[in-house]
């Protein structure tokens, strides 16, 4: 394979390639709890669309698997080779290549992080934002896209890959093809109507029908005021009509549900409360406070039943609240136990199942003993939530680490049993998820899969049936 | 290995590689090789797999430690609260292969030289002095500062212009200081940060011991690397100084209008040494000089102070040249973010910065749009009689 290597490096340069045991045990992994499968042969960092192309065509040849990787920070395994290959990381490819700002869309190349499209809009559009996510910065725009990602426009405007204005992607045979007004027009506002929306062959696929190497993403306006209000109850069965009243407003930002056991407090002083935080934003105090009221009267009802209320959010920890992504979340999950490790399964559901998760996190958490953290967030006005089982866990603590698999594989089963659909499913959600279809949707998607990749090296061994 | 029960816990989330706002990969050996592994978060997992013996000490696990320019971005954008730890982890993990002698041929000869010859030039100890031959400048003896210049001010040619830029200056502005001349021994910063802690030991201590015999109170450094082993290190031995870089002395000099100075009408962007701004957060006093000088236009680059970008000379590299050439060399991305700014003068306020800076000038063919100049040299420039065998040296 020497050969190979040789040609990999004709194609990135000396440097950007790799076959090395660093490499190879580095990139066979990520930082979540799925089982390593067969390490990478090769990892490589290609800077352009060109170089993309010729190591897919090289690939083709050789039949050797791909797998492209953005920020890596799914949690879920999607970036580990299930059957060796090549690890395509894609962060080189950082260039943003344009905004429109009139029609409130950004070109980006593929390895385009969310913090480096968030700081340039920051610098030189100050009036438009991205749908910034709650994962680390460099989580890029397009593995946001091709994972159905969220963010903090989501609850309005839907899931990152709702957003998406254009594509262009290489596709598992080499070629290299423009998805939406972009194939037949300079603009990139539109990644389908009034064509047919052939964006659906590539997002959600998690990389197994091709390699994004563009994306238009549509952008949205940024008021120049931001805020953030708490509102506590102690009964989750008001969870969704509170939610189904905030919704109604049309004021609200962003909405996170959160609960947790005992994690980073000791006495737990916050188990057995939800916490709906909700963000309000306007370009002038008057807005802000307009808008503010209408969420204040919206809860009306449950704050005079003494059901829950507002609390006041400390200055100390509102800065935090209103960064993104909030870097507490890591801080404070991750390093819970000391020992660098956090992980969760996030299906979409519907909101007003919300009490029947939320007691079954507690009751699964306290049956393996583990603290736990509940992060639900609504998508759309309502249509939906996310809801994250979420779990701290030691790298060196084995038994831990079982006993937080065995959780999530329980709650994934009740998930699915409840009627919720898998959120960046990992491999074995991925299974479940296939079992449970209909069997005609199935056979489409794999006819989709077979016709797109006939040589089945798009990150195999992922949407694949056995 | 020290520190083993720190290792584990990075998350590897990617916070280290960034600046404060996000708007850019600051970590010099990621944006070079453009591998996960060459960011913190890669060695700490790296490190980690060795620690577990799940890979093996190689040669390119060597140089993927060696590629660190220790240069802190990721000390200070960490999350987490081991990250005062995370330099001194990288440090720890270099120690164990010094240990075992699997270090990188350059890492290798660098500490040889300064083990046999004392200087990684290898130029002999009475040649040391050399560079401040007709400037006037004494040899110490009880003058109040020692004038320290290390390696590269006492030995590279760009150095040497810099140390007589500096030292004369300071003479002339009416400062009593005095040079160890052939005396002067390596301070042994990039020793110690290589691994070698035996080495430095022995370095820190012959210097302390230097410095007590010649009664030195008082030290103004060239470089900021001395700088931090001066400040940081030296007192942890022992050696109590009181330790100035020579911006905080000129800045003073030129608030109490010690220099006079006509107007000079430039633009000039300043670039932040790591070991003088993120590992010991002087930030004010390079560029509070700039300002004293009328006329001088100072426009910041958009990584600046604690999010500024590394030359790529820090841990050694300088020396050992772990990093490499190429247009993604962390000298030549710096280049670029200088010339966005329109400064047609860089500035500079490290030996090491200054060489590494100017030949990537040279590498990217922009001689005639910007040029990098150390601080003392621009206010030597801006000088109403400024000392003339210095401009004609330049």
């Amino acid at each position: 394979m020497i050969d190979f290597y040789k040609s990999l490096v004709e194609i990135v340069g000396e440097g950007h390639v790799s076959n090395q045991a660093e490499e190879l045990y580095f990139y066979a992994r990520d930082s979540g709890l799925m089982p390593i499968h067969k390490p990478p042969d090769y990892v490589v960092a290609p800077k352009t669309t060109q170089e993309v192309q010729k190591i897919v065509e090289l690939a083709n040849e050789k039949k050797i698997p791909l797998v492209p990787m953005g920020g890596g920070m799914s949690l879920a395994g999607l970036i580990n080779p299930l059957k060796g290959g090549i690890v395509i990381d894609m962060k080189r490819m950082r260039n943003i290549l344009g905004v429109n700002e009139k029609a409130r869309y950004v070109i980006v190349e593929g390895g385009v992080s969310q913090g480096a499209l968030g700081a340039y809009l920051e610098r030189n559009y100050p009036n438009l934002r991205h749908s910034a996510v709650e994962a680390p910065p460099a989580t890029t725009i397009a593995s946001s896209v091709v994972i159905h990602g969220q963010g903090r426009l989501t609850q309005q405007y839907g899931f990152t890959s709702d957003m998406v204005s254009g594509l262009e992607v290489v596709l598992p045979t080499g070629e290299i093809c423009r998805i939406g007004s972009c194939a037949m027009s300079p603009d990139w506002f539109s990644k389908g109507p009034t064509l047919p929306d052939l964006s659906g062959l590539f997002l959600g696929w998690l990389g197994t029908t091709g390699i994004i190497t563009k994306v238009g993403l549509k952008l949205y306006p940024k008021k120049k005021i931001r805020d953030v209000e708490m509102f506590v109850t102690d009964k989750a069965d008001l969870i969704p009509d509170i939610l189904f009243n905030l919704t109604h407003t049309e004021m609200v930002e962003d909405i996170l549900i959160g609960s947790q056991s005992g994690i980073h407090f000791d006495p737990p002083m916050f188990k057995g409360y939800h916490y709906v935080t909700l963000y309000i934003t306007g370009d002038t105090d008057d807005e802000l406070e307009f808008k503010r009221k209408m969420v204040w009267d919206s809860l009306k009802e449950f704050r005079e039943n003494k059901d829950g209320g507002f609390m006041w959010v400390l200055p100390m920890i509102k800065p935090g609240l209103l960064e993104a992504p909030q870097k507490w979340i890591t801080r404070t999950l991750a390093d819970d136990k000391k020992g660098g490790g956090f992980t969760y399964s996030g299906p979409i559901v519907l909101i007003e199942k919300y009490p029947l998760f939320a007691k079954r996190l507690e009751e699964v958490g306290d049956k393996h003993k583990l603290d736990y953290a509940g992060l639900a967030r609504v998508i759309g006005r309502g249509h939906a939530m996310m809801f994250g089982f979420g779990f701290p866990f030691n790298r060196v603590d084995s038994d831990l680490m079982d006993r937080v698999r065995k959780a999530l594989h329980e709650l994934i089963v009740f998930a699915f049993n409840q009627g919720g659909i898998p959120w960046k499913p990992n491999i074995e959600e991925q299974k479940m998820a296939m079992e449970r279809m209909d069997p005609n949707t199935l056979k489409i998607m794999m006819m989709i899969k077979k016709n797109l990749d006939p040589n089945g090296i798009m990150n195999p061994g992922n949407w694949e049936v056995e | 290995m020290e520190y083993e029960e720190i290792v584990h816990r990075c998350f590897r989330c990617g916070f280290c590689k960034f600046t404060e706002n996000y708007q850019d990969f600051n970590c010099p050996s990621y944006l070079k090789f453009g591998l996960d592994t060459y960011a913190a978060g890669g060695r700490m997992w790296l490190i980690n797999a060795w620690l577990k013996k799940e890979i093996k000490t190689s040669r390119h696990y060597a140089e993927i430690l060696y590629s660190c320019v220790t240069c802190g971005n990721c000390k200070e954008h960490c999350v987490f609260t081991f990250k005062e730890d995370l330099l001194n982890i990288f440090e720890a993990a270099k120690a164990e292969l010094v240990n075992t002698g699997l270090i990188p041929p350059s890492v290798r000869d660098y500490l040889n030289a300064i083990t046999k010859i004392g200087n990684p030039y290898k130029i002999v100890q009475n040649k040391r002095g050399k560079w401040a031959e007709g400037s006037g400048i004494q040899i110490f003896s009880d003058q109040e500062y020692l004038f320290y210049v290390g390696d590269v001010g006492s030995c590279e040619e760009r150095g040497e212009k810099m140390a007589r830029f500096v030292g004369t200056l300071l003479a002339e502005a009416g400062l009593s200081i005095g040079i160890m001349g052939n005396k002067e021994r390596s301070d042994g910063n990039d020793v110690k940060v290589l691994g070698e802690n035996g080495l430095f030991l022995k370095l820190a201590e012959d210097n302390i011991r230097n410095f007590r015999e010649n009664g030195v109170k008082k030290i103004i450094t060239l470089d900021p690397h001395a700088f931090n082993a001066f400040t940081k290190e030296y007192p942890k031995l022992g050696g109590n100084f009181e330790v100035w870089h020579y911006t905080q002395i000129l800045s003073t000099l030129m608030k109490d209008k010690k220099i006079s100075l006509s107007e000079y009408k430039v633009k000039v962007t300043y670039h932040d040494p790591c070991y003088l701004g993120r590992h010991n957060n002087v930030y004010n006093a390079p560029r509070e000089i700039l300002k004293c000088i009328p006329g001088l236009e100072l426009v910041e680059m958009n990584r600046n102070k604690k999010n500024a970008f590394c030359c790529g000379g820090g841990g050694g590299n300088f020396f050992t040249d772990i990093l490499g050439a190429g247009e993604e060399s962390p000298g030549r991305i710096r280049i670029r973010d200088a010339l966005d700014t329109g400064a047609e003068i860089l500035a500079v306020a490290c030996p090491i910065c200054s060489k590494m800076l100017d030949d990537a000038v040279k590498s990217e063919g922009l001689e005639e749009k910007i040029k990098v100049q150390d601080i003392a040299e621009i206010v030597n420039a801006a000088r109403r009689n400024p000392t003339q065998h210095l401009v004609e040296s330049v």
